[in-house]
């Protein structure tokens, strides 16, 4: 419990625990107001729908939120102290050495993926995924005011980014992650000599197939390549089985093959990340294809 | 007494100087709230009149506003802190502790520019959030999204150079960590895919542009410092006038389009 008080109450922690009950009031409040607005035939919005003049009726709202959040940060800085620790020595690695707090989704993702998908891939699809939706959503409905109904998977898919992929890798990484980057619950004591054993193997050395990645020599085994690039094809073919499926359907047609597989190919690059995680927990699965250049 | 205050007051109304300064009269008219904001540079930004929900806090969450105020702060703060503040690895430490013990208010302008960045990362997050869910990216804000998320990823930047400054333990291994992703950069990096086929070296690749060297070191401080002080708050603001002036175009916020029969 003391330890769970410690690693709560860490200065720079503290940002965390406000984000996360942030996004989480938030959450409940925009989906109480998208259910409201579902229920009836004219959005609360639209209800408010007539001009006031700014001065002072938005001026004032703005006054009185700018005093609020300067009081908030000034109570907060005159109470607790910006951290400063010892000084900068290259030769000394702490451990556990974690990154700024909302990189940590980031960097937990590098226990599931090599540094090139992990810390450039992802985060720059992350970026370039977020200016598409504009473009791929193609869905009228739904702007300016609240709703679920009217746009389900945009308003799921995004959540699911953003609360599970984003804001609870971030809560894991920092409440969840001690030395060695091993999990240790909140409240249990950091042991810096603690040592998991890691029995990884590969996808294709994995029950159904047997091929190891290696052959004797060293070199690497075909048939398992082979296992591995299926397996990555195979993944993202079901954005085209998905076409083909659905190819005749009002939406299909109205989105275009370019827009369709701009969705397709960043959902299941998006998706591959939990069931990446979820393989390596379940399975202990480290990589599903490598080759001379690189793993996935 | 107050009689005599009222005929001053009025007196100086009339003044030349006052009349030049403020340009229309006090009274509460519809005209005159309507001057408040257009004859005001920094009010001018807003429109005369907006819809009845763009002042609703439950509609906009103020997320944007506050996140523009807590840059405002982090730029007045920031300016303070760099009086004190030598990006050199020999002094920066020190002017930190020099800062925290025995500076006036030194401790209080660090504590407000490091929560404030904080809360500016989180902020401009549920802004994004609360623009999704609203679907106020659609047309014809696409571009001004766009835009948004420029500025989402110059506000971690920000926030991540201004990591190293303190020149501490917590500072070079966070920046350590997370510029070792670089390394691995496909084509442009020494250990990325495709990097050493391409003659990526660990002194020549996109790490060591990033850092001014193989390692976090003094080199790297100054590159942030120059970044964190200059180059990124400049890209920042240039962006934010194009993300203000577009929000004020598009027709202020969003809502809902009153015009079509269901909304």
């Amino acid at each position: 419990m003391d330890h769970l008080i410690k690693i709560i109450s860490k200065p720079d922690n503290i940002p965390i625990v406000l984000m996360l009950g942030l996004t989480v009031f938030y959450t409940w409040f925009s989906m109480r107001k998208a259910r409201r607005n579902d229920l009836q035939d004219i959005s609360e919005e639209a209800k408010l729908s007539d001009k006031v003049q700014v001065w002072p009726y938005l001026v004032k709202v703005e006054f009185l939120a700018a005093l609020l959040i300067m009081a908030i940060l000034t109570i907060w800085s005159v109470g607790l102290d910006a951290p400063l620790e010892q000084p900068a020595n290259p030769a000394l690695t702490p451990n556990p050495s974690k990154a700024p707090w909302y990189f940590l989704g980031l960097q937990e993702i590098l226990v599931y993926f090599d540094p090139w998908i992990a810390g450039v891939v992802l985060p720059t699809l992350i970026i370039v995924g977020l200016c598409a939706i504009p473009y791929i959503d193609i869905n009228p409905k739904g702007n300016g005011y609240y709703t679920f109904k009217e746009r389900p998977f945009a308003i799921l898919t995004f959540m699911f980014g953003f609360l599970v992929l984003w804001v609870s890798l971030i809560v894991l990484g920092t409440f969840f992650r001690g030395p060695g980057w091993n999990i240790f619950m909140p409240w249990q004591e950091w042991d810096t000599h603690l040592v998991v054993a890691l029995t990884n193997i590969d996808w294709s050395e994995w029950l159904p197939f047997h091929q190891p990645t290696r052959l004797v020599d060293g070199t690497l085994n075909p048939y398992a390549m082979l296992i591995g690039s299926v397996t990555v094809i195979g993944w993202y073919s079901l954005g085209v089985i998905y076409y083909f499926w659905k190819r005749k359907s009002d939406l299909m047609q109205k989105l275009g093959i370019l827009r369709y597989s701009i969705v397709a190919f960043l959902f299941l690059t998006m998706m591959a990340v939990p069931v990446k995680v979820l393989l390596r927990i379940a399975f202990n699965i480290k990589y599903i294809l490598v080759t001379p250049w690189f793993n996935i | 007494m107050i009689g005599l205050i009222d005929q001053m007051k009025e007196k100086m109304r009339r003044t030349d100087v006052y009349k030049s300064i403020f340009r229309h009269s006090y009274e509460d008219t519809q005209r005159n709230r309507a001057l408040q904001i257009v004859d005001n540079v920094f009010l001018h930004l807003h429109p005369v009149r907006v819809t009845r929900h763009a002042t609703n806090v439950g509609f906009t969450w103020g997320m944007g506003g506050i996140t523009f105020l807590l840059f405002i702060v982090l730029t007045i703060t920031g300016v303070i802190l760099m009086f004190y503040y030598r990006p050199a690895a020999e002094y920066a430490y020190d002017d930190m502790k020099f800062l925290m013990n025995d500076v006036a208010f030194g401790p209080l302008m660090r504590n407000m520019h490091r929560w404030g960045a904080h809360a500016m990362v989180i902020t401009v997050m549920l802004h994004m959030f609360r623009v999704f869910l609203t679907g106020s990216y659609k047309a014809p804000r696409q571009f001004n999204w766009v835009i948004g998320v420029i500025l989402l990823t110059l506000t971690l930047f920000l926030s991540f150079t201004g990591y190293l400054l303190p020149w501490d333990q917590l500072a070079i291994w966070a920046v350590t960590v997370g510029t070792n992703m670089a390394r691995a950069t496909p084509l442009l990096g020494h250990e990325g895919p495709f990097g050493p086929e391409l003659g990526m070296k660990i002194n020549n690749d996109v790490r060591f542009v990033l850092l001014g060297g193989t390692q976090v070191g003094p080199p790297t401080l100054l590159r942030f410092y120059v970044l964190h002080c200059i180059f990124l708050p400049l890209v920042a603001t240039i962006l934010m006038v194009v993300h203000f002036w577009r929000v004020r175009k598009d027709g202020g916020i969003s809502g809902p389009d009153t015009t079509t029969k269901k909304f």
